[in-house]
């Protein structure tokens, strides 16, 4: 260890602080001139990380069998009567549904129609929660091996059971963030009722995204199912969001079918990049996951 | 320190051991916590207890035991921090070092303040620091963000503060003080 003078130990010690406060401000103007560098940056870190949280967070899923809070084996009766009760009723529908299945085989026959392409899906854990108090992301941990079989996760459309809950930004060896679709950020077009009326949704950092921009006259209804629309190329269409509400302001909100703050297991849809394109046709250029996510 | 405690006692390699874990208890425990709040519970109002539990962190152990967390680690605590919550690069580091040296400038009024007191400075602080939180990211982003999250923030930076005090100042007395090594 260097032997220093008492009072230059002392004036040293004193600087600290400043320095670093002028190296911590050195790091904002350089994250704003590289916008990359913050991602890398947290791509490196999640990679890290994931495993760890992955290690944590297994017992902790373990225990509230793989869903919500743990609060709710508490309930466990309660949710079997209303699971055995909608399962009646969804064999029900599974009928109704094997029968239009039919008739639509049958039409998409007459029609010669080629179907769209399947895309390619994987399963991963929800390991970690992270964002901030303005941003809402999740860090999932990737199966092994899936780096090197060349798959770009980046703006893979992530969903839970029941409907979409977000978009990958960032995708390193071991993990990738979704950017979920209550995130401040997050826009996205999605498509009302049954005649598919444009419109915007856009996250408020709350847990109901708000609707934008739909077409002057036509008003989203309440209860009118918002699917994805794949207006700007970013999305393929159909994929179910949500449900049309009008909060206690009487703005149209979009309630998500996924379970966005309970999130556990989510599937990362990775959609060919050149798949035909249904809306019709845009002078704007595809957008990527990273101009998405405006910073 | 070291070589003061050596005049009286004699230093083996466990005391060393023992003293330089204390040391780094304060820090580590910053760093370790910021971690163990990312785990899924599906709580609410964790996004905004991250920032509140490192706010509390650098006031407490500001006031009470500078040496053991230095500005440097401070700094990197705010990367971590800014990296975990994807909030602008920085940001955060800044934020802290100004809250840790507006703690130090203070501390010999503080530090002689009642729990009351310093639980009141706390919140002051905290909610000065958020405003800046706030300000920042939305000049940053050039949009005006939402003020709802800023004052959920800071409800509970203060609602955690007692809580996180107490297991603090138990560890300061036990489990991190230097001069039981």
């Amino acid at each position: 260890m260097i032997r220093l003078s008492v009072p230059l130990r002392q004036a040293l010690s004193r600087l600290t602080l400043p320095v670093m406060l002028v190296l911590s401000l050195g790091a904002v103007l350089v994250g704003r001139a590289d916008q990359g560098l913050a991602d890398r940056l947290r791509g490196a870190l999640d990679d890290v990380l994931a495993p760890a949280y992955a290690l944590v967070t297994a017992p902790v899923t373990a225990l509230e069998h793989g869903s919500g809070v743990i609060g709710q084996l508490f309930s466990l009766e309660a949710q079997n009567q209303q699971l055995r009760a909608e399962n009646a009723k969804l064999l029900q529908w599974q009928s109704v549904a094997m029968a239009l299945e039919a008739q639509n085989d049958a039409l998409k026959t007459a029609l010669n129609y080629i179907p769209t392409p399947t895309p390619e899906f994987f399963t991963a854990h929800v390991v970690a929660d992270l964002g901030g108090v303005y941003a809402r992301s999740v860090l999932v941990s990737l199966p092994p091996g899936l780096a090197q079989s060349g798959t770009n996760l980046v703006g893979a459309i992530a969903m839970d059971g029941r409907g979409v809950a977000g978009r990958v930004v960032e995708a390193g060896d071991r993990s990738a963030r979704v950017l979920l679709i209550t995130d401040l950020n997050s826009r996205i077009p999605v498509a009302l009722g049954a005649h598919g009326l444009p419109a915007l949704m856009a996250g408020t950092n709350g847990a109901d995204p708000a609707l934008l921009y739909w077409a002057p006259g036509k008003p989203p209804a309440e209860g009118d199912v918002v699917l994805t629309s794949a207006e700007g190329g970013a999305f393929p269409p159909g994929l179910p969001v949500g449900v049309v509400h009008y909060d206690a302001q009487n703005d149209p909100v979009v309630l998500p079918l996924a379970d966005i703050d309970g999130l556990r297991l989510v599937r990362l849809f990775c959609y060919p990049s050149n798949q035909p394109v249904l809306a019709p046709e845009h002078e704007t250029p595809k957008t990527s996951a990273k101009s998405h996510r405006r910073h | 320190m070291a070589r003061r405690a050596s005049v009286r006692r004699d230093m083996n390699i466990w005391r060393r051991l023992d003293m330089a874990s204390r040391y780094i208890w304060p820090a580590a425990l910053t760093v370790f916590g910021l971690l163990i709040i990312g785990v899924p519970l599906g709580l609410p109002g964790l996004a905004a207890l991250r920032p509140a539990y490192v706010m509390a962190c650098v006031y407490f152990w500001s006031l009470y035991r500078p040496s053991s967390l230095p500005a440097p680690v401070v700094a990197l605590t705010g990367l971590l921090l800014d990296l975990l919550g994807m909030s602008p690069l920085g940001m955060w580091a800044v934020l802290l070092l100004l809250l840790q040296g507006a703690t130090l400038l203070a501390r010999r009024r503080l530090i002689s303040f009642s729990f009351l007191q310093n639980w009141l400075a706390f919140s002051g602080l905290a909610a000065v620091v958020s405003l800046l939180a706030w300000a920042l990211q939305s000049l940053l982003d050039l949009q005006a963000l939402p003020l709802l999250p800023l004052g959920v923030q800071i409800f509970v930076a203060i609602g955690v503060y007692p809580l996180l005090a107490w297991m603090f100042i138990k560890a300061h007395r036990g489990a991190a003080a230097v001069e039981l090594a």
